[in-house]
């Protein structure tokens, strides 16, 4: 194995098995003011006994704790990560330091808004950035993620076509599509259809013509959808959907196969969401934050949610919390801030001409996996692929080797499985999306892997079905998981 | 471009392998008319210096050097340096959802810990591993309330986060749930008398409440329970935790926990929290980590109880919440870890005595017991502001009834100089 092989692995306990009394992490300046009885001050009744179970624990040992289990986790700085529909690209380590100024991640939301003129102008060349990368004509920086996004949008269909009279029923969804989109559709008070993907993968039109009724309030597409491939009759669904006045909704999901090449608002979206923690740069956290800004067409404009970013006399910026048609607050305060610097960052130093050329990248990285693994994996769908590549385990499961499989042995190999059995359309799914981030030496070593793998399969299918070998821990008893949940430490009973 | 790992050579290797002749030929199969034909109207890219100097110049454009009482929700910490160095490490903060629990040990046990320090916290015996934030976090479970009590009244008081509220209609609108408001009274900022009928899913109260005063929760949760509804209690303060009696008698707690090592940040990112009791465990949103073991009898961590989850229900999911905040969990997780049981009292102890200090020569609206925050009659913060003092939230935008009002909060961040600056420019 190339990338890879065994090294030292620290044990490492629950935090509440170091804990001791006494020892502290932690010290105060000493109290500058007089004492208070907090006793006297809140009432006896609401004064708590110590709390129970709390660590105590030395400040090297709250350290060398997490240290040890950051070791235990696979990151994009440690390689490929080539979760589809993920886009888990580099996180410029820059942004990080821009977030942390003490003059930006030290503001308080409820500055006056004449204190708040440097978060503000960020807020507004972000916005300027994104319209032209989405070609929409107006958004909202206030969505926390990609899903809390689909349903402020959805709230905004709802909202534009009451004002019109009707707000409908339903929210067509293609087959393909993320699990949040149903969610969110029902969150918003919509019945959900699905809507059956046709041969090539992709809306079928004679489908969706027999599906939009005066009932539909809007599709929600996500282009690429997930199975890489660029929906090329986006411009005929929008008009099916627009003459029987329903709205198309994109999931922005996939926008790194098409920042700088195509403009969603060009094509007839008349609102997207996009995820900054994807496409713009933003690091996933080990699951978040993100932030999901959604952008819309001008007739969807005064619905946006509060507040709302204007520019006021002398060119001064201001929020503007109360506006007759907004859908209302869909979270307190300014959104994720922190996200959103990270993200103008981003775009800054990339430009526009980077930005363009990372699509490009990320697109070819996908095409050359997808070659260099046409011909030991079956491909159910032939269309051009952009920014990932889909693959099923059909010719491994001959010889009982599914796709989690395939993902555990990856492991072994130094690389981060691939999405495992999404999108659902594909029996036994390998969904593959590698980012502009990889170099050509780092995908010819997961080509690599990804062929051994399947050599091994054919001739050792063992190897491949107890793995992974090489991780701390084997695979995990899950469903012994769910059905007796553990889910918080507890003090052993002394005897 | 620095950040991409690819010389140009390299590229016509790899569309040679292709065979194709071009990157523009990757894109051939979309049709012509969508497809953009001119560059991005946006500057060229730049180099790490002017990236740096373009935050630096509007950093400056920020209240520096400005001392802040503002609190409502967002609160002025120290957060220990530990906290920083730890999340920014690659394998925490450059990592994907712990879907695969093998190589994702780390954030899956840092969770897990997470889950139980908030149990301990509030006397709940569950907690989610987050929510985006409080504000998000009331909204869905006072959805899960609902779906609990097969109930569609919610009952909640004025003297919520304002905000928090605004986002409760928000999500609540159409899902035919009808939010009625239970006053406060003016004398005391606590809950005033109400009565609720037997369609109520659930009683709405926070404490310390949003003016800073601390609610008595064990009659809020007897008047719920009387009529079959449930108490969810907010706390946007944790830090009042390390004193104040843990919300045991609620069945269900929507937390912000931004007091706990998050930075202001100008509103987020923050984590919220949902915990709850055993028994409605299959109700609540969000992801949740579980204990179980390996082959070999190891103990490990994964995600658990996916079934009530969008990824596998779609539109009969719990909530249609996918990326949380991890990280800032994380960041919770650390906080508490490095104060501890002794070193969060004290730290709730230096934030009363503080606030303690700085009312006691204030004429205060309320007459309740506060933590760090409170309610100050008048409102002359101009001249603090050019002392460069925030001297705290004008209430009128959101409770116009309470005439000239500043709620303000003091941490132990603030010394005793700049509290009695701030006492002499209000009083």
């Amino acid at each position: 194995m190339k990338k890879a092989r065994p090294h030292v692995n620290q044990n490492e306990g629950l935090i509440f098995e170091h804990s001791s009394p006494g020892k502290r992490a932690w010290q105060l300046p000493p109290l500058d003011v007089p004492e208070v009885d907090p006793a006297a001050a809140l009432g006896g009744d609401h004064i708590r006994e110590s709390i129970g179970g709390f660590p105590e624990v030395s400040e090297v040992e709250v350290v060398r704790h997490f240290t040890r289990l950051s070791t235990w986790n696979y990151g994009v700085d440690t390689g490929l990560y080539p979760l589809g529909s993920c886009t888990m690209k580099y996180n410029p380590k820059v942004n990080e330091v821009v977030a942390r100024l003490e003059g930006i991640a030290g503001v308080h939301p409820y500055q006056p808004d004449a204190l708040a003129q440097g978060c503000l102008k960020i807020l507004r060349l972000l916005s300027g950035c994104l319209l032209e990368i989405t070609g929409m004509e107006a958004i909202t920086l206030q969505p926390a993620a990609g899903a809390h996004g689909e349903l402020t949008g959805i709230l905004l269909v709802r909202a534009y076509l009451e004002s019109r009279g009707n707000p409908r029923r339903k929210i067509l969804i293609p087959d393909s599509a993320h699990g949040t989109n149903p969610a969110t559709a029902a969150i918003a008070g919509y019945q959900v259809e699905n809507i059956r993907s046709n041969a090539l993968g992709t809306v079928d039109l004679d489908v969706l013509r027999r599906a939009v009724t005066e009932e539909v309030a809007a599709l929600m597409i996500t282009n690429p959808n997930t199975l890489g491939i660029f929906e090329e009759n986006i411009g005929a669904i929008a008009e099916i959907l627009h003459a029987r006045g329903a709205q198309l909704y994109m999931d922005g999901a996939n926008m790194n196969a098409l920042v700088g090449m195509v403009r969603p608002g060009d094509a007839g979206v008349d609102v997207m969401h996009l995820n900054l923690h994807k496409t713009f740069s933003t690091p996933h956290g080990g699951g978040g934050p993100g932030a999901g800004p959604v952008g819309v067409k001008k007739h969807l404009e005064p619905f946006l949610p509060v507040p709302v970013l204007e520019k006021g006399a002398g060119g001064r910026l201001r929020l503007i919390h109360h506006r007759p048609q907004a859908i209302g607050r869909v979270r307190a305060f300014t959104g994720n801030f922190g996200v959103l610097v990270r993200a103008l960052a981003y775009i800054l130093a990339c430009g526009g001409n980077g930005l363009k050329a990372a699509t490009q990248d990320a697109v070819l990285n996908a095409n050359y996996i997808r070659k260099g693994l046409e011909d030991v994996y079956d491909l159910p769908y032939k269309q051009p692929s952009l920014h990932e590549c889909v693959f099923s385990d059909r010719l491994q499961a001959g010889h009982g080797v599914r796709t989690g499989d395939i993902a555990k042995r990856l492991i072994d190999y130094g690389f981060h499985p691939y999405t495992v059995s999404f999108p659902l359309i594909v029996h036994g799914a390998l969904m593959i999306e590698p980012t502009e981030s990889e170099s050509k030496e780092e995908l010819d070593l997961f080509i690599e892997a990804m062929r051994e793998i399947a050599r091994e399969a054919e001739q050792e299918p063992q190897t491949v079905l107890a793995a992974p070998h090489t991780t701390r821990v084997g695979r995990l008893d899950e469903v012994t998981a769910a059905r007796r949940p553990i889910l918080r430490w507890q003090e052993p009973i002394a005897e | 471009m620095r950040y991409l790992p690819k010389s140009d050579i390299e590229r016509r290797q790899m569309l040679e392998a292709l065979g194709l002749g071009g990157m523009e030929e990757l894109f051939a199969h979309i049709p012509a008319e969508i497809r953009l034909s001119r560059p991005l109207n946006l500057p060229d890219g730049v180099s790490e210096m002017e990236v740096l100097r373009y935050f630096q110049k509007r950093a400056g454009e920020n209240a520096a050097g400005y001392v802040s009482f503002l609190g409502a929700g967002v609160y002025h910490h120290f957060r220990p340096v530990v906290i920083d160095s730890l999340i920014s490490r690659g394998e925490f903060y450059t990592a994907y959802t712990p879907y695969q629990a093998e190589i994702a040990q780390g954030t899956l046990q840092s969770i897990f810990e997470f889950q139980t320090m908030i149990c301990q916290l509030t006397g709940m015996e569950v907690a989610n591993a987050s929510m985006y934030d409080g504000s998000t976090a009331l909204p869905e479970a006072v959805l899960m309330a609902a779906r609990i009590t097969g109930r569609r009244k919610v009952a909640v008081a004025r003297s919520v986060h304002p905000e928090y509220r605004q986002v409760l209609d928000t999500y609540t609108r159409f899902q035919g749930i009808q939010v009625r408001e239970l006053e406060y009274d003016r004398e005391a900022g606590t809950l005033a008398p109400f009565t609720i009928d037997d369609g109520v899913a659930a009683i709405v109260l926070q404490s310390p409440n949003f003016f800073g005063i601390v609610e008595d929760l064990e009659r809020a949760a007897e008047m719920a329970h009387a009529a079959g509804a449930l108490l969810i209690v907010v706390i946007t303060e944790p830090v009042s935790l390390g004193l104040l009696k843990p919300p045991a008698s609620a069945d269900i707690v929507a937390m912000e926990t931004q007091a706990l090592g998050m930075a202001p940040s100008y509103g987020g990112p923050y984590a919220g929290v949902i915990a709850t009791r055993e028994k409605y465990v299959r109700s609540m949103p969000g992801r949740l980590v579980g204990q179980t073991t390996d082959a070999q009898g190891r103990r490990g961590f994964c995600l658990t109880l996916a079934t009530r989850e969008q990824h596998i229900r779609r539109e009969k999911a719990t909530s249609n919440i996918c990326t949380n905040q991890a990280l800032c969990a994380l960041m919770a997780a650390i906080f508490m870890t490095v104060y501890g049981k002794e070193g969060l009292r004290e730290l709730a102890r230096q934030n009363l005595a503080k606030a303690h200090y700085a009312a006691s020569r204030l004429k205060l609206k309320f007459s309740g017991p506060f933590f760090n925050e409170f309610v100050v009659a008048g409102g002359k913060t101009r001249a603090l502001l050019d002392k460069k003092i925030l001297g705290g939230l004008d209430l009128r935008k959101f409770y116009p009834e309470l005439g000239e009002a500043l709620l303000v909060s003091v941490t132990e961040v603030h010394t005793r100089q700049q509290i009695d600056e701030l006492v002499g420019g209000l009083a």
